[in-house]
């Protein structure tokens, strides 16, 4: 299929927009004119394949959001939702209250802006990059290369990184060599954002290339032709075809991250944030976690848990609707962290 | 800008222009486009080389120092590239001690059984959707795909695994992960775009629903169930977020709650095995991460030309 149509980002979304409509499906009911429980009888074999995905999604997607009360609640897990007394708004004004709240709050924000502007062209410079192979076979076997490390555990990659850079590591010994500082960049919490930034890049830049690649394989090979007769240089055809022609794709990519801002890699941070200590290595995700799974502080971690929660649900949705309206369909992706 | 935008956008999606059936030749140059300069080839090389090095040097670099003796060690300043006495010490003082073994079993386990679940429980509710005409399709699929835009959060999860008795058990490595919504949109899109005449010659030679799933579409859909399959068994083998929540029992711990605690935490696994002391730390540590990394990069190679494939079905179409 690949090779006669490459894949067209924005026309598929749209086919996969159009799915749900409605009027396919009500046509087919009113020819029938079937009642409903004749037709549920009739798709039994379909409606049993799907329910226990169906009930997967409910339990554990849908049932957790009540759990959310414990955010209104001195919730104790001895006496249950049932019985722990209601603080109305306690727990929230308990959080906003605290400096490591805004801590975690300014953090989050800090190592999303870094992540945001310096890992995002990496992707886009690799996939130019990986686009200008002439070799098939070379491309092929460089495309193999960097897409690996995404399969690679985060525990893996920071067990490695520790290796190389940590303070028994190479880099320190190689700059003790030389007579330099031992500078140890997975302790120092001014470097934080970096480190991570440093480390999404070796693990995801090479399959960030894949929806950008598909980008540019989109893009009409005549007008490159057309700009090359029109005396464009290679430098001006990437200004003028390339970087337009992408364009689309990195402007969704692009929103669709700043939705996601409040999500920071919960296990890649909770991994390192006692190396360089709470201050700096405290996010919300993981300053939920300590306070309510590890200090049972249940109620206020829930409420913390509730308002990222909802701003982020809040900031996805807002993206989305950005981004249909620059005319895109947008498309919730990353499910496959 | 943004009016710019959209008025590209729209007039490339309506009028989709004819594209030449083969974009490269092996020579790759089209006639119009100039001879590459030296320095500009050398500059792409040089890049290329970097961008393959930065992947594979810590790789190797991490099983090279599994295998390395403690002089070898101490010569090179942590990684060893080649040890020049390669020893097998490390792997067995792991496989004596106990702990790494348990949780490599562990880690297998989840792994096959939770792939396996998943897949099947994938499958089902793909195939169940992929048909428009299912009464109710379009509504259970919205509640799969809402679910794309919100997460509960750890709390709410963890206090429903509690609740669930689900709690230190293995079953909590598995079902809050059963289905993921980006793999059901990229089987359900597949199973969409097989041919419609497949399933009127289906049921006109009277298969039912099921039959026709596992007599002509499982059997034409073996490449992207590949794929999905290593995107859940990469998740289950990397199990870290659902063991570090759910799992209070460090017997039950997989591998890489165990790498967390021996490998990044720099507990000592000598003293943890009480077998006597063989192998120098950092090997050992490093043979951890090779019986972690290993079966990804074992598996990899034979699914990689499928992937692409299935991530722009599920990023694009989905």
């Amino acid at each position: 299929m690949a090779e006669t149509a490459p894949p067209l980002p924005r026309e598929k979304r749209r086919q996969k927009a159009e799915i749900p409509s409605p009027p396919a499906a009500q046509a087919v009911v009113a020819q029938h004119r079937l009642t409903l429980w004749q037709r549920i009888k009739r798709d039994r074999v379909m409606l049993l394949l799907t329910l226990p995905g169906l009930l997967y999604f409910v339990v554990f997607h849908y049932v957790p959001l009540l759990g959310y009360v414990v955010a209104f609640q001195d919730y104790q897990p001895y006496l249950g939702y049932m019985h722990s007394v209601w603080v109305g708004f306690a727990n929230f004004s308990a959080a906003f209250g605290e400096p490591a709240f805004w801590s975690a709050t300014f953090n989050t924000l800090e190592i999303a802006l870094v992540q945001l502007v310096f890992f995002f062209p990496i992707p886009v410079a690799l996939a130019l990059l990986l686009n200008s192979i002439a070799s098939d076979r070379i491309r092929r076997f460089v495309q193999s290369v960097v897409y690996l490390p995404h399969f690679i555990g985060w525990v893996i990659i920071v067990s490695i990184f520790q290796q190389i850079l940590g303070g028994a590591g190479l880099l320190p010994d190689v700059l003790g060599g030389l007579g330099l500082p031992r500078y140890d960049m997975m302790s120092d919490p001014d470097a934080f954002p970096w480190l991570l930034t440093l480390q999404v890049a070796w693990k995801d830049a090479g399959w960030g290339t894949i929806i950008i690649l598909a980008a540019l394989l989109n893009i009409d090979r005549q007008q490159y032709e057309a700009a090359a007769i029109d005396g464009a240089g290679p430098r001006r055809r990437l200004w003028h075809v390339t970087l337009p022609g992408i364009a689309p794709v990195l402007i969704l990519l692009l929103i669709l991250n700043l939705g996601q801002i409040l999500s920071v890699g919960f296990e890649q941070i909770l991994l390192q944030r006692d190396a360089v200590g709470p201050d700096a290595g405290e996010v919300l995700d993981t300053y939920v976690y300590y306070h309510g799974i590890k200090d049972n502080d249940w109620g206020v971690a829930a409420a913390v848990g509730l308002v990222k929660a909802v701003i982020g649900t809040a900031l996805v949705l807002g993206a989305n609707k950005f981004a249909h309206r620059l005319g895109h369909e947008g498309v919730y992706r990353g499910a496959d962290r | 800008m943004l009016t710019a935008e959209k008025t590209r956008a729209t007039s490339e999606s309506t009028a989709p222009a004819p594209r030449p059936a083969t974009v490269r030749k092996s020579d790759g140059r089209p006639p119009w486009m100039e001879r590459p300069t030296r320095i500009g080839q050398i500059a792409k090389a040089v890049a290329i080389v970097v961008v393959v090095l930065a992947v594979a040097y810590p790789l190797v670099g991490v099983i090279g120092t599994s295998f390395a003796s403690q002089t070898d060690i101490i010569k090179s300043s942590g990684l060893v590239l080649w040890p020049d006495h390669p020893t097998l010490d490390a792997y067995r003082t792991i496989f004596t001690g106990g702990v790494v073994t348990r949780a490599l079993i562990v880690s297998v386990g989840i792994t096959v059984f939770g792939t396996l679940a998943s897949l099947l429980v994938t499958v089902g509710m793909a195939y169940g959707l992929s048909r428009r005409d299912v009464t109710g399709s379009r509504f259970i699929l919205m509640t799969a795909l809402f679910t794309m835009l919100f997460n509960a959060g750890i709390i709410p999860n963890f206090l429903l695994v509690k609740g669930l008795g689900l709690y230190d058990t293995y079953a909590a490595l598995v079902m809050p992960t059963l289905v993921s919504a980006f793999n059901l949109v990229v089987l359900r899109s597949f199973f969409m775009n097989l041919p419609e005449e497949l399933y009127d010659a289906a049921k006109v030679d009277g298969a039912g629903d099921f039959r026709i799933l596992v007599r002509i579409v499982l059997p034409l859909s073996k490449a992207v169930l590949a794929v999905i399959s290593l995107f859940y068994a990469v998740t289950y083998w990397n199990a870290f977020f659902n063991s570090l929540l759910y799992l209070n029992d460090s017997d039950k711990w997989p591998l890489p709650m165990v790498l967390r605690t021996y490998v990044l935490q720099g507990q000592s696994l000598n003293a943890a095995s009480a077998g006597e002391v063989l192998a120098p730390q950092q090997a050992v540590q490093m043979a951890v991460l090779v019986i972690a990394v290993v079966p990804i990069l074992c598996v990899y190679p034979f699914l990689q030309r499928y992937f692409t494939k299935g991530v722009l079905t599920g990023a694009i179409k989905g």
